[in-house]
Order: C-alpha cells, then structure tokens, then sequence
C-alpha cells in the first residue's frame, strides 16, 4: 500500500475514534480526550503530508504541526479548567445532566 | 508499508479505542497517553524528529499530567452507576462511522495520485533543528509571536477560570 495513503486511513481512524468518544461519552474530561484524539490526528496528517511532499525542505507542514500542538496544549488547559470550574459550580461533569444555562 | 508501521498504527488505535471504551477514567487517561506516546512513535517513524519529541513532551508529559489531575480534583476516579454512554450514544456512533466512511472513501479513491514509492520523491527530507529554528526566527516569527502571546493568555485565563471564589462563598 502507498505509505502516504496508510497514514492518512491511521489518521482518518483516529480522527474517528475521537469524534465517536467527544459525541458518545458523557464524562466531560473524556470529551476533551476526544478531542485531543481528533487534533492528534489532524497533526499526524500534516506530518504525513509534510513528509511525502515535494517541498519538505519548506517545512510548511512541520510548522503547521508544531503550532498546532501549542494550541491545542492551551486549549487543553482552558479546556480542563473550565471542567474543574463546572464541578465546583454544579458538583458533577455529567455532560446530561447539565442541560441548562442559567447559573 | 512496513513492519514497524502496523506496528505502530495498531498500538495507536488500540490506545484510542481503549481511551473511549473504557468504563474507569483514570484508565481512559493512561489508554489516551499510549495512544499519545504511538502518535509521538509515528512522527518519527516519518522523519519529524523535532515535532516527534514536541508531541512526547507536550502531550505524554503535561496534557496528560493536566487529564489526570482533572479526573482527580474532580472526584472522577469510580465508575458511574448509571452507565458512561450519554443518551443518545447511538447517533454519535453513526456520525463517527459516517465521517470514517467519507474520509476513508476520499483517502482510497485518490491512493493513484499520491505520492509514493512509486514516482515522487520519498528520500529522508534534510532537515536538522537548526533549520526548524532558523524558520521560527525568520519566515514564521509572526506566527511565534502569536503563539507565544496565545500560551499566556491560556494559562492566565485558566488560573482565573479554575481559580476558587472565596467572595462568592461567603
């Protein structure tokens, strides 16, 4: 098989997983993984394409993927603080059992 | 494909699998980790030393670090009794399924116009740290800039976020 092509179906699997646990799990910490699983794989793409393509001396692809991990590292710490500041306010991460916005 | 690919996809995707099967959180959070750490394993098997070793440290070392200080100070350790899947686990099943279905059809039907071993270059890309820094103080400065002002403003937003309100409590 075409390397390029089987990392893309690796990515394409994960990114798969990760949309199945943010949109199945109730836990909000385990959304937040499933979504980190989803930015992984969109990393692992650019990388991919970084390596087979014509220009890798560019390095288009490799920036790409380095700020994206910054990002989704900030993201993932708002993201966890907003999870520990919900459980202090309504004493559970149960994402159903949040259903209201008043506060 | 080699060996080592398979290798390294299967311990992957058994890690994602794990994370999001599991019923114990904290076990979610060590399955995410191996499912980080192969992710870290493929991008060097792709030649990205640097972006290989950036994943290990942000992601094995502090994302995973903050998920499991997450579970802890949020009491999530036990399982629930009332089953981990939200309601409508069903419909989320079937979007994921349909989105793995278009993205694989898109990958399989466009394998022909790849690059591959067959025509376009796959020798090892020459490219040392060196280079990679020379680009983030040249070309994409900007960018670093941004990231560096986006990484402050995250962590003083989730201090004050995460932060106790004695005030408030009184």
């Amino acid at each position: 098989m075409n390397p390029l092509a089987g990392y893309l179906l690796v990515a394409a699997l994960l990114f798969s997983i990760g949309l199945a646990g943010a949109l199945t799990r109730r836990n909000a910490i385990l959304v937040l993984i499933g979504i980190e699983l989803m930015l992984n794989a969109a990393n692992l793409n650019l990388i991919a394409f970084w390596r087979y393509g014509p220009h890798p001396e560019a390095l288009t692809g490799m920036m790409f993927a380095i700020f994206s991990i910054a990002v989704a590292a900030a993201e993932a710490a708002v993201g966890l603080g907003l999870v520990i500041s919900i459980h202090r306010h309504a004493k559970t991460t149960d994402l159903d059992a949040m259903n209201r916005m008043k506060g | 494909m080699s060996f080592v690919f398979y290798l390294i996809a299967a311990l992957t995707v058994a890690g994602g699998l794990a994370a999001i099967l599991f019923k114990n959180t904290v076990h979610c959070a060590l399955a995410v980790t191996v499912a980080f750490a192969g992710q870290a394993l493929m991008f060097l098997a792709l030649d990205a030393q640097f972006a290989g070793f950036a994943q290990i440290l942000v992601y094995v070392g502090a994302v995973a670090i903050l998920i499991v200080f997450a579970i802890l100070l949020t009491r999530n350790s036990e399982t629930p009794k009332d089953g981990v899947y939200s309601k409508n686990w069903f419909v989320g099943l079937v979007i994921a399924a349909g989105v793995f279905a278009v993205l694989g059809w898109a990958v399989l039907g466009s394998v022909r116009v790849l690059p591959g071993p067959g025509g376009a270059p796959t020798a090892t890309p020459a490219v040392t740290v060196l280079d990679i820094g020379n680009a983030l103080m040249g070309r994409y400065v900007l960018p670093l800039e941004i990231v560096a002002l986006l990484l402050t403003a995250a962590l003083i937003g989730a201090v004050i976020v995460a932060m106790h309100e004695k005030e408030r409590a009184k």
